[in-house]
């Protein structure tokens, strides 16, 4: 039994599907890229997966003690919160809302586990700070530790390293390489195919050719080499 | 100064002048507390809509000849207020030209309303009052007052058992929903408490100023503060602090100012002192 399983799915909006026969499973542990080109689906499959809208066809189902509200979520950031006036402390202790049946305030317990978060993400020093004011990186940290405090067993990050600089981006590959090692099971949408490929053990790849599998067959089949060959073409033309 | 002090002191020894004052203390106090969500969520609009559908309620109330006026004006509100609200989530058509649509046709039909059918000699000067407020706060029966009073309370009660949840829809509604939190349950809340306030504010204020009592406190509390409960805390504070004063300045002026235009100007200056205090600190540490 997979932690989740989605069976032919069929994605999108009233007015038409955008994917297709989609089918793919995680497993506790697991490290899975999404990955796709722009306008593939990939923010469609991750609303679907966490309930934010309902796939027009086939099932979602969770499993191994996973729960439906039970997947922590790093979106991306949206244009409030640039200007929400909010302290660290705040917005972490916010995941702790899933926990629970309605009682209005926060538990020691709860609390507890903020800190704890919060101690892991090295944000002990940024506690009282707002989070407006801190780097991209720093807020990044302030979501994971968030997405921390509701669940501690599958992640789903969304583009977790756009718009940060090179060094803050490994930084960033390493804290979710240690969560997952830590045995959280992450599911990554990434542009990064060759990160992707460095860090997970399976791949989905969604577009007109569906792959998905180990990382080893993904780079085997034609749909893996294009794609990575495609990717550094575009890095090259960048580059120049 | 005297003078004022004693038309001041003259005032307070009737009874509807101290209602007046504790009233309006507790409508600002209310009004306030929303504000930081209204203005971060982008819906500080549906406020200023919401109002003008208040006004054109209560033509409807004062030509059936309503004595209290709220018992219709406050349903008509907080329905529209869950039907704006709908209208910018599910946008078939945008949200702020729904509301644009619904406001201008309340006040067109208010007015046309009072008009066709005149419960006094000056139409002009009622609805003016409707408008910018008049100093109908001071004759508000005693079945208004208890019932702003305890409509106020309500709202803050409200406000501090849900104001967990508050935070984690207005900060990132798409977490909170997919940790399970029921987002539109607190949505329709926040709707609901906005209707409220707005009604509320009317006697207070009138209703074309409603949105600088909401407004006001939020933004001028994020100029200074970080966290939300500390600019929450000052939202409230600035916002009973500038009221009263607004109040007192109404009453004890001798020329009989009204008192809705009065208080947002206080505001209006305290939000100044504010920006200043904001700008010379970023001086300081630039």
């Amino acid at each position: 039994m997979a932690q989740l399983s989605c069976n032919n799915l069929t994605l999108g909006y009233e007015n038409g599907a955008i994917l297709e026969g989609l089918t793919f499973s995680v497993e506790k542990g697991d490290y899975l890229a999404i990955v796709g080109e722009n306008g593939s689906g990939k923010s469609t499959l991750m609303k679907t997966v966490l309930g934010l809208i309902k796939p027009l066809d086939g099932e979602i189902s969770f499993g191994e003690g996973v729960g439906k509200y039970e997947i922590g979520y790093l979106p991306q950031q949206s244009p409030i919160q640039r200007d929400f006036p909010a302290s660290v402390w705040e917005v972490v202790l916010s995941g702790c809302l899933s926990q629970k049946r309605f009682r209005p305030f926060f538990s020691k317990a709860d609390k507890a586990r903020a800190r704890d978060n919060i101690e892991k993400m090295g944000l002990v020093p940024l506690i009282k700070r707002s989070y407006r004011e801190l780097s991209g990186g720093q807020q990044q940290r302030v979501l994971l530790a968030r997405a921390l405090c509701a669940t501690e067993k599958i992640l789903l990050l969304d583009e977790p390293v756009s718009g940060l600089d090179p060094k803050v981006t490994a930084e960033m590959y390493e804290i979710i390489h240690d969560l997952n090692q830590e045995g959280i099971t992450i599911i990554m949408i990434s542009h990064d195919i060759h990160e992707a490929v460095r860090y997970a053990n399976k791949i989905l790849h969604i577009g007109k050719v569906p792959f998905f599998g180990n990382v080893k067959d993904y780079l085997a089949s034609e749909r893996g080499r294009l794609y990575a060959a495609e990717m550094q073409n575009a890095e090259k033309e960048v580059k120049e | 100064m005297t003078e004022f002090f004693r038309t001041f002191g003259e005032y307070m020894t009737f009874a509807p002048a101290r209602y007046a004052l504790i009233v309006g203390v507790l409508i600002a106090l209310c009004s306030s507390l929303l504000g930081v969500t209204l203005v971060l969520k982008r819906f500080s609009f549906i406020g200023d809509g919401l109002s003008h559908v208040a006004f054109g309620a209560m033509a409807v109330a004062a030509v059936v000849g309503l004595t209290n006026q709220m018992l219709i004006v406050l349903p008509v509100t907080v329905v529209s207020a869950i039907l704006l609200l709908r209208t910018g989530q599910h946008a078939r058509m945008k949200g702020d030209a729904s509301v644009a649509l619904i406001s201008v046709f309340s006040l067109a039909f208010g007015y046309l309303l009072m008009n066709l059918f005149p419960t006094s000699a000056n139409v002009s000067k009622d609805v003016c009052g409707t408008l910018f407020g008049s100093t109908s706060i001071l004759t508000l029966s005693p079945l208004t007052v208890w019932l702003s009073a305890g409509l106020s309370l309500l709202t803050v009660v409200v406000f501090v058992i849900f104001y967990n949840r508050i935070f984690a829809v207005t900060f990132d509604e798409n977490f909170a929903k997919a940790t399970g939190v029921k987002t539109e349950l607190y949505n329709l809340i926040i709707a609901v408490i906005i209707a409220v306030v707005i009604v509320l504010a009317m006697n207070l204020v009138g209703s074309l100023l409603i949105s600088a009592l909401i407004i006001f406190p939020a933004l001028a509390s994020m100029r200074l503060f970080k966290s939300f409960l500390s600019v929450t805390i000052c939202s409230a504070v600035f916002s009973v602090l500038t009221a009263f004063l607004g109040l007192l300045l109404a009453i004890g002026l001798p020329q009989g100012v009204p008192v809705g235009p009065t208080i947002v100007v206080v505001q209006a200056v305290a939000f100044g002192v504010f920006f200043l205090i904001d700008m010379i600190k970023q001086r300081v540490r630039a």
